[in-house]
């Protein structure tokens, strides 16, 4: 079976999320000043986690997470962290644009999302939006912080 | 006899939603055809402003909403002009809390309260720590919310100027002794503050027999229409309050300089065009549920509590909070699931029921998790849907939770 055939398997899918949620990758804030971070508190419910990301050279060098939160908020940012780290803002940047859209029920690029494909019908069940984008939207304001800080230099 | 399968008639919600499992009655209920037709009554054969108009459309808004207080003092035992109209408990609350601030308390002054308390109980009691120096303290509760008299006594003193308290629980559903605690907040010169969102529709509420200082509770919570509560007080203590709106309504002349005349309670808590259709549909609500008898629905409410509790003893893959409790919400969490995705699956299953804290941000220090999933019945809930529901709760797992995903 090719990836391809594989990211399409609702089985597959569903295991990719529960391992991402009982093992997540990068779950491990860090003491260093270097790093960018938000902490994201969904007002609406219990979720409450914090991304912390290191971008020199406009490259994404590490993202590390951590904080309470449900199945699809963790798993989400957990594959976020592997999807994003070693790319470039821009590249990061069409990925999570490229996110959000599928997470609003829009057309998107499946190759680009990778596993993060797992969460394609989340936008099926509105109060569940902000947790798949919780994450997601901590790593978009980090970017853009990071890319006004490097306009500034310029 | 008890016939649920008639009550359900009332309902055009289950008519409308026949496969829905309604268990958020804590959070909200649905209205019977009672509230909902005098409410549209007025909408479309009824509507004008209250407050003497001069011709018989008006005069008779004055009498419906009159006539509404009249109900609601029945249903809870007190005079009609005891009761004054609000946007519901939050409303209420706040009233209280800003007219003791203003009259009855003073730097220093306790207030004794539990940390089981929803956040509109807590918070307006938390703003006068700030604002005026008076300090919050706590009764200690047990694993299930439940006040010991023995533990109120020993947190009593005598800067304790109120004990504020719901009477039942919003999460764990524990029943509190108010009558007891009437009495030790009174033999300390304190008084008592009940919110009564949670009891006033689920059990006889007697504020005389309790001897209870000041009571808010909700509309919507017990059959009525959204937007309106009650700020019940012993008329003495309304009279000496001060108001936290002002405006129309309420005043009985003012000039110039400032100076204002108010009218009497309730009145004079009631600032601006009221909430007239829906106190009329309060009004409704209230005969409604005492047509049906609130002893009757407190001992149904408990007979299906009971039914549901021993079933949920029995699934090894719930952690169930609050066995012992008789009445109120079933809390429970699917062991290793988190709440949201538990509530998720049920959902799913077509079963309403609310995860997160509940709007008691403190509580987690009692039960030791902040979040759960409550399941809060009503008059019109069945064994049926009992057994809906834990046939549900059994089967939820990590896997089935995400599965509802795809
Ligand atoms: C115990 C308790 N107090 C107060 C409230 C607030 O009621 P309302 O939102 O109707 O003002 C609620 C409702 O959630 C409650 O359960």
């Amino acid at each position: 079976m090719s990836v391809k055939d594989l990211l399409t398997n609702p089985d597959i899918l569903r295991e990719l999320i529960m391992d991402h949620y009982q093992y997540p990758h990068n779950h491990e804030l860090t003491k260093d000043t270097s790093y960018l971070r938000r902490h994201m508190a969904s007002e609406s419910c219990i979720d409450d986690i914090t991304v912390q990301a290191k971008i020199d050279d406009g490259i994404i060098r590490d993202i590390r997470f951590d904080g309470v939160a449900c199945t699809i908020s963790t798993a989400s940012t957990s594959m976020m962290t592997d999807l994003l780290i070693g790319k470039t803002i821009p590249e990061a940047q069409e990925i999570v644009s490229d996110y959000f859209h599928m997470v609003a029920g829009e057309d998107y690029d499946a190759d680009l999302l990778e596993e993060a494909v797992a969460f394609k019908n989340v936008y099926k069940q509105a109060n569940r939006i902000k947790c798949a984008t919780i994450g997601w939207n901590a790593i978009k304001e980090i970017l853009q912080e990071s890319e006004t800080q490097h306009d500034g230099q310029e | 006899m008890f016939d649920v399968k008639k009550i359900r008639e009332d309902y055009p919600m289950f008519a409308n939603h026949p496969d829905l499992v309604y268990f958020d009655n804590g959070a909200t209920t649905f209205k019977p055809k009672p509230v909902i037709n005098a409410v549209m009554d007025f909408y479309n054969s009824g509507t004008s402003n209250v407050h003497r108009g001069d011709y018989p459309l008006s005069v008779h808004a004055d009498q419906l909403y009159d006539g509404a207080r009249v109900k609601i003092a029945k249903f809870i035992n007190c005079d009609p002009k005891e009761v004054a109209f609000t946007a519901g408990t939050t409303a209420s609350m706040n009233q209280i809390a800003y007219g003791m601030e203003h009259v009855f308390l003073k730097p220093g002054d306790v207030i004794l309260t539990t940390r089981t308390e929803h956040a509109s109980n807590l918070l307006p009691w938390y703003r006068l720590e700030k604002n005026c120096g008076i300090k919050v303290e706590y009764i200690p509760a047990d694993s299930q919310g439940r006040v010991h008299i023995e533990d109120a006594e020993n947190a009593m003193h005598d800067k304790v100027k109120a004990i504020v308290i719901a009477c039942v629980n919003n999460v764990l559903g524990a029943v509190q002794p108010i009558k007891e605690l009437a009495k030790l907040a009174h033999e300390h010169g304190a008084y008592i503050v009940v919110d009564g969102a949670q009891s006033v529709p689920h059990r006889k509420t007697d504020v005389k027999d309790l001897d209870i200082d000041f009571l808010a509770f909700s509309g919507h919570k017990m059959c009525g229409p959204g937007g309106t509560g009650v700020l019940y007080g012993k008329y003495e203590l309304l009279e000496r309050m001060d108001p936290i709106s002002l405006g129309g309504g309420m005043n009985a002349r003012f000039d110039s300089c400032g100076d204002v005349i108010l009218k009497s309670a309730p009145e004079k808590y009631e600032a601006g065009t009221p909430n007239i259709e829906g106190v009329i549909g309060l009004g409704a609500a209230a005969e409604y549920l005492m047509s049906i008898g609130m002893d009757n629905i407190h001992e149904r409410e408990k007979q299906l509590r009971g039914y549901f509790a021993e079933k949920v003893k029995q699934l090894d893959n719930i952690e169930f909070y609050n066995p012992d409790n008789e009445t109120g919400p079933v809390a429970f969490n699917a062991k290793g699931v988190f709440a949201q995705d538990a509530a998720g699956y049920l959902a799913s299953q077509g079963i309403a029921v609310r995860s997160g804290n509940h709007c008691a941000k403190i509580l987690h220090e009692i039960i030791g998790t902040d979040q759960t999933i409550r399941a809060s019945l009503y008059l019109y809930n069945t064994e049926e849907e009992v057994d809906r529901c834990v046939k549900a709760m059994s089967e939820i797992t990590l896997e089935s939770a995400i599965g509802i995903f795809f």
